[in-house]
């Protein structure tokens, strides 16, 4: 059965509800979305950034910062659409509870995507911040990211809400963790260029949402226009709709029936 | 206009029909109990009064509103306490109550000033900064009594509200139910506790297998459908006894285990029989209905 979704602004409501939870531990939910992206960065960033040459013209951490940026994106959109959603859902009752209140599924889970895409651009904004500070942005073109940070958290969100509506219990993260989301950062561009991968892989990669982001951020961080905007952009709007299409679809069927 | 009206309501899952067409209507102001057995479609019938189940056939007027198609707008004046709690850990009493208020589209202003009313309200009057997890679950449960009432609703669902509670937090909220009828709101409860559904319903109703088996005010079931009076018999002997000797004084006999319940119009007769077999112990009573709910349900195990 197809439903039309039913999507009001109580889906600010559920945000809102989110929002407060996080603003209690904000200062150390922050400082620990930064703490491992940075490790990887400076570890891997000066350490074996010194044995490169520099790639596509640019030193390799400045070419890995733009990475990171879209990789911890990715990573706090499907950490909180997976796990913190989960606890909501299934764990602490919370969406039960709202939808005894004149709040729709749709609204419930419109709040989630939007603000698991917040925590996502909360998070890959704070690393923009650091690396402009270390010097490794080119221009102000670089703010134009913000958007494209928005957008694929909320790409990641939405698959995210998928294996969220299709999992018994926790242990089943792992699973799209190790099958999709680090096989994504090892092909979609963001340690080396994509087009050091046998072409068959590349051509694989080319489907993957990552791909997209990292194409359109690391051009803008190093102060270039990115080819193809409108293609990248398109992608990631594709992925967010369906993607959130069928969580959508799912979690009716889970929780509705 | 009644608060709810349940119309031919039918709901199957894989091929097992839950509620097999259910007709009922409540009073405004009156307290209605659906009575049943564990999986005889009490929450069911609530999820599709909630419109958070379609049903598969069958009619729903909620305040007014036809449901499942208007259930957005009917949940605006309804008050839900869930079986489960499901506060939210995270914040504490008050943060609970003002969340909670906001998905009602309520404005803040609009909540604050009422916090301090509710809780008193629910015992927990001081308590606005408590966590939730330091409270009992007498506390967790009358604060999810007052969370139901931030939108003051006209109508209550409540899903077996005592179940797990200790007596004293039982009666507390048994009192505070009908403080809330006294102020005209109208309750819908399940349970399965007799003593709760005979306290609080002015009228009840007994389902099993989705289908309503009694309806009707808890006396009068009691009269209607049971002898008057009980005399359980207990020993080692008495389903021995029970076997040849009950019949001839009771109008009904039921064992269970080592216990014999005689149902009968007057008990003077069993009694004075009784008499000669000191190794039996008795219990004479008047009919209840828990009697009424065994004789209608059964006794068999429900899981």
């Amino acid at each position: 059965m197809i439903a039309i979704p039913r999507i009001s602004l109580r889906a600010f409501a559920v945000w809102r509800r989110n929002f407060l939870v996080w603003k209690k531990l904000a200062i150390p939910s922050l400082l620990g979305n930064l703490a491992d992206p940075m490790i990887y960065l400076f570890g891997l960033g000066y350490g074996l950034g010194g044995l490169l040459p520099q790639i596509d013209g640019v030193s390799y951490i400045a070419f890995l910062a733009a990475g990171t940026v879209c990789a911890s994106t990715m990573n706090a959109a499907s950490f909180e659409a997976l796990y913190s959603a989960f606890s909501r859902m299934h764990v602490q009752r919370t969406w039960e509870a709202i939808m005894n209140a004149p709040v729709t599924l749709e609204d419930v889970m419109a709040g989630e995507l939007l603000w698991a895409a917040a925590k996502a651009t909360l998070s890959g904004t704070a690393i923009l911040v650091v690396i402009a500070v270390l010097g490794l942005v080119a221009s102000p073109l670089a703010l134009w990211a913000l958007p494209v940070i928005f957008l694929t958290g909320l790409a990641f969100a939405a698959l995210g809400l998928i294996v969220t509506a299709l999992a018994p219990s926790y242990d089943f993260f792992m699973y799209y963790f190790t099958l999709f989301i680090t096989p994504m950062v090892l092909l979609c561009g963001v340690f080396f260029p994509a087009n050091q991968l046998p072409p068959l892989v590349q051509a694989v990669a080319a489907w993957l949402p990552l791909t997209h982001a990292v194409a359109l951020v690391r051009p803008l961080l190093f102060g270039e226009i990115p080819a193809g905007i409108a293609g990248h952009i398109a992608a990631l709007l594709a992925v967010a709709a369906t993607a959130f299409w069928i969580a959508l679809t799912l979690i009716r069927r889970r929780l509705l029936k | 206009m009644s608060p709810l009206r349940v119309a031919a309501l039918r709901k199957s899952y894989d091929g097992r029909e839950v509620v097999a067409g259910l007709n009922f209507e409540l009073q405004r102001g009156e307290c209605y109990g659906l009575l049943g057995p564990n999986g005889a479609g009490k929450t069911t019938t609530l999820r599709c009064c909630l419109g958070l189940t379609a049903p598969d056939s069958g009619e729903i007027t909620l305040v007014g509103e036809p449901v499942p198609a208007r259930a957005r707008e009917a949940r605006m004046k309804i008050g839900v306490v869930p079986q489960f709690d499901n506060l939210d850990p995270d914040f504490t009493a008050a943060e609970n109550l003002i969340v909670y208020g906001r998905y009602f589209g309520m404005k803040d202003a609009a909540i604050r000033p009422k916090i301090g009313e509710l809780l008193e309200f629910a015992g927990l009057a001081g308590k606005e900064d408590a966590n939730i997890r330091t409270l009992s679950g007498g506390m967790k449960r009358r604060l999810t009594l007052a969370r139901a009432l931030v939108n003051d609703p006209e109508l209550l669902l409540l899903d077996e509200p005592t179940t797990g509670l200790d007596p004293q937090a039982r009666h507390l909220i048994w009192e505070r139910l009908k403080r809330l009828q006294a102020q005209g709101k109208t309750i819908l409860l399940t349970t399965h506790f007799m003593d709760e559904a005979e306290r609080l319903c002015q009228r009840l109703a007994i389902i099993d297998d989705g289908k309503m088996v009694a309806e009707g005010a808890p006396r009068a079931l009691i009269h209607q459908q049971i002898e008057p009076q009980v005399v359980e018999v207990y020993g080692e002997d008495a389903p021995g006894w029970a076997a040849r000797e009950a019949q001839a004084y009771s109008r009904r006999v039921e064992v269970s285990g080592e216990t014999a319940f005689c149902y009968v119009e007057d008990a003077a007769p069993l009694l004075a029989h009784l008499a000669a077999w000191p190794a039996l112990r008795t219990l004479h009573r008047p009919a209840n209905l828990e009697d009424v709910f065994l004789k209608l349900t059964g006794r068999e195990l429900r899981d």
